[in-house]
């Protein structure tokens, strides 16, 4: 037999015995699986972000159908997903709003002050535990772009020395929340536009000491806002339960932290 | 509005806040400096065929590091003077006939692919001028093969010659495409007697280079001035070096008191080819050797081996096997990494109860 | 009591410049009183101190101000006489936040002191080692860690050596040195206390070869001292100060990994907390003073201060003549381990055994690039770790794969950065990665 023949026989031969090895072994050794979680796998959207709080879409997936887990986690799935899997187990449909990280701190390099010259590698707790970091204000954001390293769909990006999240592209996962070590991230809901982009404790004069964009705690806004906004201490916090749609508290705020979102883009543009 | 900021920064960094001077660049010179012996040696040996390899990969390597780095939109690497290295490593190991635009095609190899495929400096698993050579020594087999004449070759023809005639016609064979390791593997293929280099002259032709072979290999006085600088400005440490040829020696010492009649002496086998360019500068490259001391010494031996077998076993093709077995031994380095760590302090006990 | 070379060496270890002559020369010299002291709480490795007075109190020196807040833990007493004016933040030298008692001092001093036990020879252990922790002593070496915890070991790990360490093996620092010369009768005394509370047979004086001056002064100290006491002249390598390190090359004991010297047999105590343990039992003074060497090319007249705990680095500069010219790093501790600080209005706490002012050309840029795996850091880990390996690992987020690399053994020493030719932050690297897996031990203990 010529060598082309013998190793045609061979490698054809090895690859037909593997192929019967594993018919058999899907025949016999296959794990009993409830078939609804194969589909409900396919109905989630399968980007394992782990923001439901569990290991992957399988696993989550596993967890509604076997462990009757609330079907309305999903963050990237929003409410069509939620509801496609309870009308397919035949569940109630549980209500649920889109929600998005926000980063609380719009102290960029325009307006906010380093007080020291940071040398070091490019991690804001790396950061934080380096002489307390370099951000002149101690609650305002590094910009060493922890979240966006962490960020399953880079939603966030590090523009003039903050972090800043992509409503759009946002899955809510909370993977940002939970790596930002000075707490600036939150999830809100979608639909809120207005914010106080500042999470900075200390009094007036001392953030107007360190930042041109802080809250002063002057509590104007906490008088438009209809209850919407109260004060945590010297901060202006939004209460996100209620809506908040005055636009005067954008305008009347004297730190400039109230803002409001762009609009989206339009589709078609 | 920005509140006025102090006008001088401190700078906020980690500890250590002191270091001790040392930098990449620094160590590339050394490495440059310590080459500069072995490039005068080939110029006055290979003249301006020398001067024109050289030339010619160094600038070819540059090139491609400068645009590869633009490519991948990374900031430029140029000054780090890994290039020069790779550039000058490679040239040293061509044949000084090489058509030009062959030595550029290895740099281009040796560069884009070996090195900044894999995310530049630091990062290619394998020594960027070997695996230059190596795809050179594939693809372009009888230009990387084929030697100048030099006085040397009447020498050697002569000293076997007197042998028998048949093996004068080998070494008449030899005139056209030999080195000393090329010459003995044809006679051991031909099943003629070794030449024995035992002649003083010959050696001396050993030292000062006047053999065939690669342009940069075949002084090995220069190639020593070089190495005693790496060692003295502690660039490269003595373990693999001297395992590297340390095996190489033991090697060939056992396999010509078993077989004297088929077999070229140690001291020979320590002289010839690429062994002590590869030795000094070549297996020493950091990136692609161990970390640890004892990492190293296995990976001397292990080039050792690789080497002699490539060199003495009958059915091979390749005369020389320096470059090979350290590209071997490159990739076995990650595996020596995890194999030869040091035992960490505090950890006595456990080592003696397991 | 003999001087004897250290019969080992441990493996690794780097040669900084140590540029001491700075200070060296200097005798201590005792700082004016501040007219404000910011006292923090936290000075001492462990939870922080709990204040237990208030604005508007008046203190007297050496008063109790803060009262332990656990077992690891220390209290913290009053300076100097004075009103306190707050309880307030502060910014401490290693860059984390703690509350301070801030003090402002009174012309009048007035001086409360501890009861004193002059006959501690026939005291009880206990009864010392209790007022110890009383008196606020922590290890002045640099971890602070509370020394009424290390001088009271179970009963199952007898304490065979006490070791003095003398090294001071940290580049430009100098204070113990001058202790050992200027107080070397106060530390031999409490260095016998500490070996009578430890019923530990021998005592070794650990002292690097390139101070013979301390070396010569402490073989004075200690000539008629009874029992198996010996100088143990260490050779010149950092970090010979570093405890696991010392106790290698002075008894050839390794302490095993995750373990205590106590493990070996032994106990480590800087010579300045010999001192502090003298001055509370013999003088009934809490440790709320300490030397502090302030040097460094950008500082006018180096020196040796004795200055309060809570004194403002702002305070220690300008009774050292001021800037000279421009101090573009300002490091609490030495070069090696210090911590950089981002101001000057940053207080001294126990541990501040240093404040160096470095020019813009004497620092060190770590800009780091690509790993060329020279090995070099390998050599240098006086852990024997691999920090070529650790760091990457780190970089690319891997903390489960730099875990069983032996992470957590890393003393942090700076001797791989500081080798580095790529110039990587190494140390930088390897703190991220602690305070991962710290964060997450933590976690899984809260979640069982």
């Amino acid at each position: 037999m010529d060598p082309i023949t013998t190793s045609t026989l061979c490698i054809g031969g090895i690859g037909l015995a593997s192929a019967a090895a594993l018919a058999v072994a899907e025949k016999y050794l296959s794990v009993p699986q409830d078939p609804r979680i194969g589909k409900v796998t396919e109905m989630l959207p399968g980007a394992n972000c782990g923001g439901c709080g569990y290991a992957g879409c399988a696993d989550y997936a596993r967890a509604i159908v076997a462990d009757n887990a609330e079907c309305n986690l999903c963050a990237p799935g929003g409410p069509a997903c939620a509801q496609a899997i309870a009308a397919f187990l035949g569940r109630a449909a549980a209500a649920m709003e889109r929600r998005v990280a926000i980063v609380l701190c719009c102290g960029d390099d325009t307006e906010a002050l380093r007080r020291a010259a940071y040398n070091g590698i490019a991690d804001c707790a790396a950061a934080q535990a380096t002489a307390g970091g370099d951000k002149g204000c101690a609650y305002g954001c590094l910009g060493y772009g922890s979240c966006a390293r962490v960020c399953p769909v880079n939603a966030i990006r590090i523009a003039n020395g903050i972090a800043k999240v992509d409503k759009a592209l946002c899955i809510a996962c909370g993977k940002c929340v939970a790596a930002c070590p000075r707490k600036l991230i939150k999830l809100v809901p979608a639909a809120a536009e207005i914010h106080v982009l500042c999470s900075s404790k200390d009094k007036g004069p001392a953030v107007k000491k360190v930042c041109g964009t802080g809250c002063i705690g002057c509590r104007i806004c906490t008088k438009l806002a209809d209850g919407a906004i109260t004060m945590d201490g010297f901060l202006a916090v939004v209460d996100y339960a209620k809506p908040l749609t005055n636009e005067e508290t954008v305008a009347k705020c004297p730190g400039h932290c109230i803002r409001k979102d762009a609009p989206p883009p339009t589709p078609n543009s | 509005m920005k509140p006025e900021a102090p006008s001088d920064l401190l700078v906020i960094s980690s500890s250590p806040h002191a270091h001790c001077g040392e930098s990449v660049t620094r160590i590339m010179l050394d490495v440059v400096i310590a080459l500069m012996p072995a490039f005068a040696m080939s110029l006055w040996l290979f003249q301006w065929q020398a001067l024109r390899l050289a030339a010619v990969c160094v600038a070819a390597c540059l090139l491609t590091e400068w645009l590869c780095r633009r490519a991948m939109r990374r900031a430029s690497s140029l000054s780090d003077g890994s290039a020069v290295i790779t550039g000058l490593l490679l040239a040293f190991n061509l044949p000084p006939a090489l058509p030009t635009w062959m030595a550029v095609a290895g740099s281009v190899f040796a560069i884009a692919v070996a090195k900044q495929v894999f995310g530049g400096l630091g990062y290619n698993p394998f020594n960027p001028a070997l695996a230059g050579r190596a795809f050179m020594l594939i693809s372009f087999t009888g230009a990387m093969t084929t030697w100048s004449r030099s006085p040397w070759i009447q020498k050697v023809a002569y000293a076997a010659g007197s042998a028998t005639t048949q093996a004068t016609e080998v070494a008449v064979d030899a005139m056209t495409a030999a080195t000393p390791l090329g010459f003995a593997k044809e006679a051991l293929k031909a099943g003629a007697p070794m030449p024995l280099f035992s002649d003083l002259a010959l050696l001396k032709d050993f030292f000062l280079g006047n053999v065939n072979g690669c342009i940069g290999e075949t002084s090995a006085a220069a190639l020593l001035l070089g190495a005693a600088y790496l060692l003295i400005r502690r660039v490269i440490t003595w373990h693999i070096p001297v395992a590297y040829l340390a095996t190489v020696f033991a090697y060939a010492a056992i396999l010509h008191l078993v077989a004297p009649g088929t077999s070229l002496p140690p001291h020979v086998h320590l002289l010839s080819g690429g062994l002590l360019l590869g030795a000094f500068f070549m297996a020493t490259d950091m990136v692609t050797s161990p970390l640890t001391r004892r990492g190293m010494l296995v990976f001397g031996v292990g080039c050792g081996v690789i080497t002699m077998l490539i060199r003495t076993v009958k059915t091979g093709a390749y005369p020389e096997g320096v470059s090979f077995a350290i590209l071997i031994m490159n990739a076995f380095t990650p595996l020596i990494n995890r194999a030869t760590r040091n035992r960490v302090f505090g950890t006595k006990k456990e080592c003696a109860r397991s | 009591m003999a001087t004897i070379p250290s019969p080992h060496t441990f493996r690794g270890g780097i040669h900084p410049a140590y540029n001491k002559a700075l200070a060296a020369a200097a005798p201590i010299r005792e700082l004016p009183l501040p007219a404000r002291l910011t006292v923090p709480m936290s000075q001492h490795l462990g939870a922080p101190a709990k204040p237990v007075v208030k604005a508007g109190d008046t203190v007297a020196g050496g008063q109790l101000v803060a009262e332990a807040a656990g077992f690891i833990s220390a209290p913290v007493h009053a300076p100097a006489a004075g009103k306190v004016v707050a309880i307030e933040e502060t910014l401490t030298a290693s860059g984390r936040a703690c509350a301070a008692v801030v003090i402002e001092t009174a012309p009048e001093q007035v001086w409360q002191p501890l009861p004193t036990f002059p006959e501690w020879r026939f005291t009880d252990a206990k009864q010392l080692i209790e007022h110890i922790g009383a008196a606020g002593v922590v290890g002045m070496g640099g971890a602070g860690f509370p020394t009424r915890v290390k001088l009271s070991p179970p009963s199952d790990k007898p304490i065979d050596t006490v070791i003095l360490n003398g090294a001071e093996c940290e580049p430009y620092l100098t204070s113990d040195h001058r202790m050992m010369l200027e107080h070397a009768a106060e530390i031999r005394i409490g260095a016998e206390i500490i070996r009578h509370i430890l019923g530990a047979r021998s005592l070794r004086i650990a002292i690097e070869d390139n101070k013979p001056d301390a070396i010569a002064a402490m073989e004075k100290a200690f000539q008629d001292t009874d029992g198996d006491v010996a100088v143990t002249v260490l050779r010149t390598s950092y970090p010979q100060g570093s405890e696991k390190q010392q106790i290698f090359s002075v008894t050839g004991r390794e302490v095993p990994r995750g373990g205590l010297p106590m493990d070996v047999g032994c106990v480590v105590e800087n010579v300045s907390t010999a001192f502090a343990v003298f001055d509370a039992v013999v003088n009934g003074r809490p440790l709320v003073r300490r030397v502090i060497t302030v040097t460094g090319d950008a500082i006018a007249q180096p020196a040796n201060l004795l200055a309060p705990c809570g004194t403002l680095y702002s305070d220690l500069v300008a009774a050292c003549g001021g800037v000279a010219g421009q101090a573009a790093k300002v490091i609490s501790g030495g070069p090696m381990m210090g911590f950089a600080v981002s101001s000057l209005a940053v207080p001294t706490g126990k541990t501040a055994s240093g404040l160096l002012l470095l020019s813009p050309k004497k620092i060190s840029d770590f800009s780091s690039q690509a790993c060329i795996a020279c090995g070099r850091c390998v050599d240098a880990c006086p852990m024997r770790l691999s920090p070529a390996e650790l760091s990457q690992c780190i970089e690319a987020d891997d903390i489960d794969g730099a875990e069983p690399l032996a992470l957590m053994d890393c003393i942090e020493c700076g001797s791989c950065a500081f080798v580095c030719p790529a110039r990587r932050p190494l140390v930088h690297h390897m703190r991220r990665g602690k305070a991962v897996v710290m964060a997450r031990r933590a976690a899984a203990k809260k979640t069982p």
